[in-house]
This record gives C-alpha cells, structure tokens and sequence, in this order.
C-alpha cells in the first residue's frame, strides 16, 4: 500500500450528508472482470437522463477532474461494504477525505486502502467547508498527516486527530497483509509444529 | 480448562495475536471461486506478493457456469471472462482448478465434504458467506470478503476477533415429513435472520446428533441466514464414518492418529456459552419461508401473517415483503400457484436430498406452467444420482436435469426467474430480486420443492404420499 504522509492538491467540496456507496460505485450489470472504477465513480450522478454530462455536479466541472482531497457531510461512505466504493474515489485520484463523520465499514476500507479518512472539530470543519468552496480548485491545499495538520496556501491552518494505531497504518503504508507480514516468523514456525503434530491438517 | 468445541478449534489456530487485538487464525483448507478470486489475484500480483501456499488453495468455478445440458464455459456468456481469468490465475499460482469437467466439479461446498478435504477440527475459508456449511463436519469455516481472500492468499492466516459463543439445543425426535431444512427454517423462525450475530453456533441436542452428514450440512449452511458467520456440530462416529475412506481423507496410521485427535472434539460438559437456545424438533412439519427474509417462516400447514399482529416498528417492513411476494395477511401457504421449482445448491443438491425429492416426482408428471430444474450440488452427486436412475425420474416427469454448479440460486449463470414469478426453491435467500428482477422466492427442502412441481401450487408433500391431495 502506498504510505501517505504528505497529500498536496485541490479539494472537491460535495457538501452533502449520506453519500451513499451505491452513489459512489453504482453496480453496473456488466464488466464484472474489468470493472472501469474512474468511469464506475459517481457514474448516475455525473449523467443527466438523457447521458449528458450534469454540468453542476462537482465532479465534472473541470479543476476537480482528479481532485487529491474531497470535502463532504456527514455518514459519508454508507450502504454497503462494498470495496469498490474506495476504489472508485481512488480511480479519480482522491487520497484523503475531509468529512463530517464516515459510515464504519467503509472508514476500514479507506485505511484498508492508503486513503485518509479526516474529521475536524465541528466548529474548524465549518470554516473548512466555507473556504473550500471559497477557493473552488485555485489554489492548492496540503494535508500532513504526521503533523495532523491541514494547511492551506494562504498560511491558515486546521488540526486533526486520527487514533495513533489508524496513522501509523497510514504512515507505514500498511494494509491488514502488511500488518500480518510482521508475523511472518510466527506463521512458519506454526507450520513447522502442525506438520509435526498434526500432519493430516498440513496437508490435503 | 473448561472449553467449547468452537474455543477448542480457535485456539489450536492461533498463530499470533496482532497489535489491534484480532487473532491471526490459520486456515488450513481455502477455496476460491470465479467471481471474486480473479480480482485478488490481481490485487494480489500487483503487490507483488506470492500465494503462500497454492498447496493449501483450490479453485472451484461454481457460481456462473450455465446448468444447461452439454454447457461449456463461454454457455454463459457474462461468466466466460470469469471462468478465463480464474484458470489462469491459478495456474500462475499454482493452484489445482476444479474444472467443469474434473470429477470433482461442483459447488465448494458440496465438494469439499464429498471429497474428504474437509476434516473435524480444521479451519476452512471461501469467499463466499455459505463457507458455514462444512461445520456439519465438525469444522470451523469462514467466510471472507475480496481483501480477506487476499490477505489469505498472502499469509495462509485470517485477521479476525473472536465471536461469542451460542449453543442451539435441538431436542426430540425429527420427523417423519421433516428434514434438516426445516430444522433450519425453525431456528429462523425463532431468532430471526439477525439473532446470532456475533456468535459462533454450535448445533447440540440429540436432534442434532440424530441428523445424517448431509443434513447437518444442510443446517450449518442456513448458519448465515441466522447472522453469524459460522456454524458447527461437534463430529462423532457418524461423522467419522462418512468421511473414511474418502479420496483426500487420512488412510491408515495417520487415519488413526487424527482420530484419536478429533474425538476430543466436544464442547466440554460444563463448558460456557454466551447465549444458550433450545427447540423441540417432535412433531415438527415442513416449513415454508412467505416473505423475502429467511427468517419469515411459518409451517406448509400456517397462514400468511399479519403484520397488525407485530410490534409497530416492524410493521412497514412486513408489508413490504408481503406487497413484493403478492401475498395479503392471513392466506394459506397451501394452494398458492407456483410457477418455478428450484432443486439444487450448496443447502440441498446431495444426493439424499435428490433422493427424497425423486421420491416425490417418481410416477407423477412436473404440472402444465411449472418450470422445473434440478441441478445437482457437484459432479459425484450428478454421476451418483444418474448411477440410481433418479436423472430419468426427474426427466421423465418433466424436469430439467442441469448441469452442476450454483444455477439459479443467485441467478449469476443465467438461470433466473421471471418478474412476478412463484418459485419453490431449496436455496438458502429469499430476498427481492435475487433470483430474478421481481421473483417470488419461497425457500423450502426438497420434498416440498418436489411437491410444487408435480401439483402447480404449494402443497403439504405429507398429503400428496397419502393421497389426500
Ligand atoms: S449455491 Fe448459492 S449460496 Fe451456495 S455457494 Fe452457490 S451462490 Fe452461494
């Protein structure tokens, strides 16, 4: 997994409460081996009824074609626990998330993912908010995460704090394989005994 | 120490236990299928990482082959792809495909007992939530999502924290008309499609222990549909026997030696659980599901509820399932038009299962309207079930004798039904749409499914034999 520790970019502000991951990553009937996830991102709401691009809608306009940062509400990222739903904010080039509060399942697939989930104090995510759509994609924004800090370009700056097990995860660049490879030794050493003691089981 | 038979399995795979508090678990047999390995393997490859033991993973292809007679992989078109990158990625891997037209062709879970590389006392993994099944055996089987797939590819260990333990009781006798399904369909009834989430079950009782393998293969796949992850009947000489003698099974001394070994598979007799459940399975009629929840149940016998009789909160969504099933409070099951019979899945496409339902249909004619199909849960079940003849008994009355695999179940293969459709099926999910944008699925065991067929309605298979219907 790729480790973050400094994202610098624009931030897309979708301000809004209960995304959902069928929002995020529709279903589509087919394609079931080569899901395309950039064209899967957001795709019913990035269409009109008739297939036109919705011109209002964040995404299409185009300084957030690749956005490094989204802003958005609260219960971000509910619905199911589909995978595909962090996949799908990776393929548009989103690393951290700036929300209100995440839906569970999928605040775990976004450490599962390399993608930082952040919340700030009510009182600095409001002023967060303003200034994202205030800088609408000019100018860019820097999220350290080491430092928990999110600065913008005019020196201001926001703290945060994500729980230290989260951040070094984040910071390590390690996904639950990587975590378990510290156990490398153990996983070995529990082969060598059951093929001892347990033969049957070792082998089918 | 005083332990149950799931804390018994758990710790003798505890390999590590992790800074965040979960158990490193080892899984000692893990087979993938079609429709989410390729993804992992890809996942998988382009972190450069190995599969850490391809002698301990197995692919089978279950979920989109078509059933349709003399198939082949590109029948169902949606699943070739699947089917392509599947092989392919084993053989990159290493790993022994159980292809279409291997012996051991079939769904996993009914080919993993059947070909004894299932054992008492091993840990199982699939991605796919029915992995509960083989605790009929006595084993203790996860089933994963797509990152836990690879993640055990990578390590051969799953990260999990340790679910509480509940015990159902079944008490009594069984029968004579009912079966395992309906033993399962009873639980449902009882706690609900969510009552054990976050535990473990252990099956006991001697209504347990009185169940055939496959039976108690039948009730540890239903484990899901209860809301916990697994599900498990602690193995005894029944079990034993089943499975001596099998291909992959122990021979010989080391047969022994694992046999010493897993007759100490019991829940200790003062061991504690965390929820304690009991049932009385005499007199128990086949059980039927009305609505679009495995824990809707009621008897063949019963009426369709009420919802004015629930607590207020659960109301609106009982109408709902009764609006999509097209079904008003207070009809009988008995009677209703069928217009679909599905006999087959990892719940029911054993052998005794076919068994019982050839001996509903042997001499009657599938009825005028009913679209019946039988798919057999693997190859050896297939060649098995032709070996007695039962294949011309579903044939000559009508049936359609499919190809091996999970067929209309989930509706991945292109078997599906059709909007507004009744299907009696012997499948494990009766939500909306599963089976088919707008189907109607009534979840029951064979005998009833069989019934259905050869009546065109919803029938007590108990009157049918007798004649009375
Ligand atoms: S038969 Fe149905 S429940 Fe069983 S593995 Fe196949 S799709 Fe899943």
């Amino acid at each position: 997994m790729q480790p973050f520790t400094v994202v610098e970019g624009v931030a897309a502000p979708l301000l809004e409460d209960d995304v959902n991951t069928d929002q995020i990553a529709p279903l589509g009937s087919s394609a079931w081996m080569n899901p395309d996830y950039a064209k899967m991102f957001f795709a019913r709401r990035r269409k009109t009824a008739n297939g036109a691009d919705e011109p209002g809608f964040v995404f299409n306009r185009p300084q957030f074609h690749a956005p490094e940062i989204l802003v958005t509400g609260s219960n971000f990222g509910c619905g199911s626990s589909r995978e595909a739903a962090v996949w799908c904010l990776q393929a548009a080039g989103i690393r951290c998330i700036v929300a209100r509060s995440f839906a569970d399942i999928f605040r775990e697939n976004c450490l599962q993912n390399g993608v930082a989930p952040i919340v700030l104090d009510p009182d600095d995510a409001h002023a967060f908010e303003a200034l994202a759509v205030t800088i609408d994609g000019r100018s860019k924004i820097r999220v350290d995460l080491a430092a928990q800090i999110i600065k913008l370009a005019d020196g201001t700056v926001f703290k945060f704090e994500l729980p230290l097990a989260d951040r070094t995860r984040l910071l390590e660049g390690l996904d639950d394989i990587g975590l378990t490879m510290k156990h490398l030794s153990e996983i070995t050493a529990y082969e060598e005994r059951v093929s001892l003691q347990h033969p049957w089981r070792s082998k089918p | 120490m005083v332990l149950t038979l799931f804390d018994k399995i758990w710790e003798a795979h505890v390999v590590a236990r992790r800074a965040d508090g979960r158990d490193l678990i080892y899984v000692d047999r893990h087979i993938l299928h079609e429709l989410h390995a390729p993804h992992a393997f890809r996942k998988l490859e382009a972190a450069g990482r190995n599969v850490r033991r391809p002698d301990l993973t197995f692919s089978a292809l279950d979920h989109t082959p078509s059933s349709n007679p003399g198939r082949d992989e590109n029948t169902n078109r949606e699943g070739a792809p699947l089917i392509a990158a599947m092989r392919e990625g084993s053989k990159r891997n290493g790993i022994r495909v159980f292809d279409l037209s291997d012996a051991e062709h079939g769904i996993s879970h009914v080919v993993a007992p059947e070909i004894g590389m299932v054992l008492p006392g091993a840990t199982h993994a699939v991605p796919d939530s029915h992995a509960c099944t083989v605790g009929g055996l006595g084993a203790l089987a996860f089933g994963c999502g797509t990152t836990e797939l690879e993640h055990i590819l990578a390590t051969q260990v799953i990260a999990l924290k340790k679910p509480k333990r509940m015990r159902i009781r079944l008490d009594g006798r069984i029968g004579p008309h009912a079966r395992a399904k309906d033993v399962a369909l009873k639980i449902l009834s009882v706690i609900g499609s969510s009552g054990g989430r976050g535990y473990t079950i252990e099956y006991a009782g001697a209504a347990a222990r009185a169940l055939p393998i496959e039976g108690r293969l039948t009730l540890c796949n239903l484990t899901i549909e209860m809301g916990s992850r697994t599900g498990l009947i602690a193995p005894d000489d029944s079990a034993f026997s089943w499975l001596y003698g099998r291909p992959w099974a122990p021979t010989g001394a080391m047969w022994e030696r694992a046999l010493s070994e897993w007759k100490t598979l019991i829940s200790d007799s003062d061991a504690q659980f965390d929820a304690e459940l009991c049932i009385d399975c005499s007199d128990l009629e086949p059980q039927i599901t009305w609505g679009t929840d495995p824990g809707q149940v009621v008897a063949i016998s019963g009426r369709v509820p009420d919802p004015a009789n629930a607590e207020a909160d659960r109301r609106p969504l009982l109408e709902k399932a009764l609006r999509y099933m097209g079904l008003t409070p207070g009809m009988a099951m008995e009677g209703l038009p069928v217009h679909r019979v599905f006999i087959g899945s990892c719940t029911n496409a054993r052998l005794p299962d076919l068994q019982e339902a050839a001996a509903v249909v042997r001499g009657r004619k599938v009825a005028q309207g009913v679209h019946a199909l039988v798919v057999p849960g693997s190859a050896k079940v297939r060649r098995d079930a032709e070996a007695l003849g039962l294949d011309r008994v579903f044939r000559e009355a009508g049936f359609v004798w499919g190809e091996t695999g999970c067929s209309m179940c989930v509706g991945a293969n292109g078997d599906k039904g059709e909007r507004g459709e009744r299907i009696l099926s012997t499948t494990n999910r009766n939500f909306e749409n599963r089976q088919g944008a707008g189907a109607r699925t009534h979840l029951v065991g064979p005998t009833l499914a069989a019934a259905a067929a050869v009546t065109g309605k919803i029938t007590d298979v108990r009157k049918l034999m007798t004649g009375e219907v």
